[in-house]
């Protein structure tokens, strides 16, 4: 299988329903589901050198599913879940990966965390100096260096 | 293509290449260096992105089987609990490294004598007190002097702020009784030499954009460079030849166009990590080398160490810096030193963990079964992102000659050139080590508050210390290199990299690793007359 492999529409949709499985919409925390549209305009532009794995993995879902995902109920889904989660290897976890790289750089998401929506460079970020008193009981304590000449 | 001869080539720009550069260019003899990497690009680096994280699972991954970029080459690791990771550019897994900066103990130059183990090694820490600290200083290293149980460093510049994790750690320690420090690392806490301070990215692992992390490239090369050394990048050594003498005459290597090239050379320093280095030499066959050069002892490849990393992770209630600090801040010496009725010998070191980015954080939870999929996921996630504490045991793994470096008699890389396969088993006494250390990680974090406790044993992708595969000694049928770093059968051929450990102690090598390098350029300086006597 190449890296250039593109999903089929049927892959697509299941990945789109285990997206949502893995991350649902939650109205609790006001953030959307990983099955939401610009997150998986986000998966499927950056799949990339993972597409391989994914689309080994979403292949694995429809036959142990035996029909779309999103045509199970919601036990048949969920044993679906724990034996793909068990038994996918490596493909599975990339699938996972995949999924949750794309959801937790969301802007929606990252928002709702209390995260700033930006790359980590050039703003960085601003460390306490913390209490350095807490060594206090280190130097005391002091120690020997084994072995030493001096 | 034959080029003209150069008084001394050396293969690797990475830490200890990069350092024994800079040190004989004050020889003025003609010095060229050929890595088969390139310059990095900072501007590039994960952390300029809004997808820093990803990076890392991909064209960023410390493991050169995942990333596969051009200039890596593939090895062979199926049968070793712990995978090799690296870099190749010019600084060399100094690129990736996450700056934590101890120094090898005196203790663990003689633990033969001490503890009745492996091998002394044939120098002893005081032989190596100057370069260590010349390397701080061209390194530019941050920390605070004064540790009473570490050996007496004199970092340039203050130690990094404890931030919100540090003081949580310490304040666990404390309760429990037992030492802790801040570490040493190769942070830049103020501007230093041209390098702006650490900014926090959070990101060292793989690659500082701030060039507040000293990588070798933005250290030593410019230096070197503007001595007068040469280098070459994107060339790949395939074989080291050899003449009538039985005297190492040069190198074969791929150029940037792939066109096969000689390099004629007086003197060949190898400097290519404890996995390359070997692959080097095994590859190195010919008639008077049927073995592989420098491989009179049978010695090379073997006794490979890595250091097994025992962690132990888990979630508190207050706010960790996680993403906002860099990686590593404190260590404790504690469990350094052999006490025998902890049921092994030796010991090993702990480095302290700040804590993760919400993707890494998200990704390593679903794979441990601590966060779930489905509805209950935000509660959780929320519980978990921004929580983290962790430690990790480092672990003095002994030589033993069945873990080893040899050539996979299959795989090559884009060059054809044969890849390393490395056979690699967690030893007893290592193993009851890994149990020790996770059970008082156990302790250490539960005193923190933590819950949910995680381990990881051994950290699977944690081969980043590349240990034992050329050493050092006196007896040639016990060693590869004598004690200043010459091979005991090519007389004009060093090796200068991780290699060369006796014996692995129980911390991060790098720097031990480059005051070695260092101490053999000093030590080539002082014979330069009679170098090959
Ligand atoms: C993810 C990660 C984290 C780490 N964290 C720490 C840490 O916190 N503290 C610490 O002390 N150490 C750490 N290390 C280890 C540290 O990076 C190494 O110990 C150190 O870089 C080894 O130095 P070296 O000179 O032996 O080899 P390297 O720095 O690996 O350099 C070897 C160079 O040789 C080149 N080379 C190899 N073969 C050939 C060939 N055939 N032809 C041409 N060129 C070749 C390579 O391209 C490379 O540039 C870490 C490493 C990694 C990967
Ligand atoms: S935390 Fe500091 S040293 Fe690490 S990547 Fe960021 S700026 Fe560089």
């Amino acid at each position: 299988m190449s890296d250039s492999k593109q999903l089929t529409a049927v892959q697509r949709a299941d990945l789109r329903t285990v997206a949502a499985m893995i991350v649902p919409e939650s109205l609790e925390y006001k953030v959307p589901g990983a099955d939401d549209a610009v997150i998986q305009a986000d998966m499927l532009a950056t799949l990339g050198r993972d597409t391989a794995l994914v689309a080994q993995a979403l292949d694995h879902l429809a036959q142990l599913a035996g029909k779309p995902l999103a045509e199970l109920d919601e036990a048949g889904r969920d044993a679906v879940a724990l034996e793909f989660r068990k038994r996918g290897g490596a493909a599975a976890a990339t699938l996972v990966r995949v999924v949750l790289q794309c959801y937790y750089r969301d802007d929606r998401v990252l928002r709702s965390l209390g995260l700033e929506l930006r790359a980590p460079f050039p703003k960085g970020h601003v460390l306490p100096d913390g209490d350095w008193s807490l060594l206090d009981p280190v130097r005391a304590r002091g120690g020997t260096l084994r072995g030493a000449s001096r | 293509m034959k080029n003209d001869p150069v008084d001394v080539l050396i293969i690797g720009a990475g830490a200890s290449g990069a350092a024994i550069a800079w040190s004989l260019a004050d020889t003025k003899m003609h010095i060229l260096c050929l890595d088969q990497g390139g310059w990095m690009n900072p501007a590039e680096y994960p952390s300029t992105g809004r997808d820093w994280e990803a990076k890392f699972y991909g064209e960023w991954s410390s493991s050169p089987n995942v990333r596969k970029r051009p200039e890596d080459y593939p090895i062979n690791d199926d049968n070793s609990p712990i995978k090799v990771v690296n870099f190749n550019a010019v600084g060399g897994s100094t690129v990736m490294y996450t700056a934590h900066w101890p120094r090898l103990h005196p203790s663990d130059f003689k633990v033969k004598t001490l503890d009745g183990v492996a091998d002394d090694w044939p120098i002893d820490y005081d032989a190596l007190t100057p370069f260590f600290e010349e390397n701080d200083r061209m390194m530019g290293v941050s920390g605070l002097s004064g540790d009473p149980l570490s050996p007496l460093s004199h970092p340039p510049m203050p130690q990094q702020p404890l931030g919100l994790s540090g003081p949580l750690i310490g304040k666990a320690m404390n309760e429990l009784g037992w030492h802790w420090w801040p570490s040493d690392t190769t942070v830049a806490t103020t501007d230093y030499e041209g390098r702006a301070r650490c900014i926090n990215l959070g990101h060292c692992t793989p690659a500082c954009a701030q060039g507040a992390k000293a990588s070798t490239d933005i250290t030593y090369w410019p230096h070197a460079i503007r001595a007068g050394v040469e280098l070459k990048t994107h060339c790949r050594v395939r074989e080291i030849l050899t003449n009538e003498q039985g005297m190492a005459s040069g190198v074969v290597y791929y150029d940037k166009d792939g066109v096969e090239q000689f390099q004629p050379a007086e003197v060949v320093i190898i400097a290519c990590n404890g996995v390359g280095t070997p692959r080097l030499l095994l590859n190195s066959v010919s008639g008077r080398f049927p073995n592989g050069l420098a491989n009179s002892s049978g010695l090379v490849g073997k006794n490979l160490m890595f250091h097994p990393y025992a962690q132990v992770y888990g979630y508190v209630k207050e706010p960790t810096d996680s993403n906002r600090a860099p990686p590593t801040c404190l260590w404790s010496k504690e469990f350094y030193d052999t006490d025998l009725s902890r049921g092994f010998v030796r010991g090993y070191g702990i480095q302290f963990g700040r804590g993760a980015g919400p993707v890494f954080e998200a990704v390593a939870s679903e794979q441990k079964g601590i966060l779930p999929w489905g509805k209950d996921h935000h509660r959780v996630f929320r519980k978990l992102n921004g929580h983290r504490l962790a430690m990790s045991a480092i672990c003095e793994d002994l030589p033993e000659e069945h873990n080893r470096v040899t050539l996979d008699p299959v795989l090559k890389d884009s060059h054809g050139i044969p890849a390393p396969k490395i056979d690699y088993t967690i030893s007893a006494n290592s193993r009851k080590m890994m149990d020790h250390g996770l059970a008082r990680g156990r302790e250490i974090l539960e005193a923190a508050g933590a819950t949910d406790i995680c381990i990881n044993d051994p950290i699977p992708w944690g081969g980043w210390h590349l240990l034992g595969t050329a050493r050092m000694g006196t007896d040639p049928a016990r060693s590869v290199v004598n004690e200043w770093g010459r091979s005991h059968d090519v007389k004009n051929l060093f090796i200068v990299d991780g290699s060369i450990f006796v014996t692995s102690g129980g911390v991060n090598p790098t720097s031990t690793i480059q005051a070695l390098a260092l101490y053999i350029a000093d030590q080539m300086k002082q014979r330069l007359a009679n170098l090959f006597d």
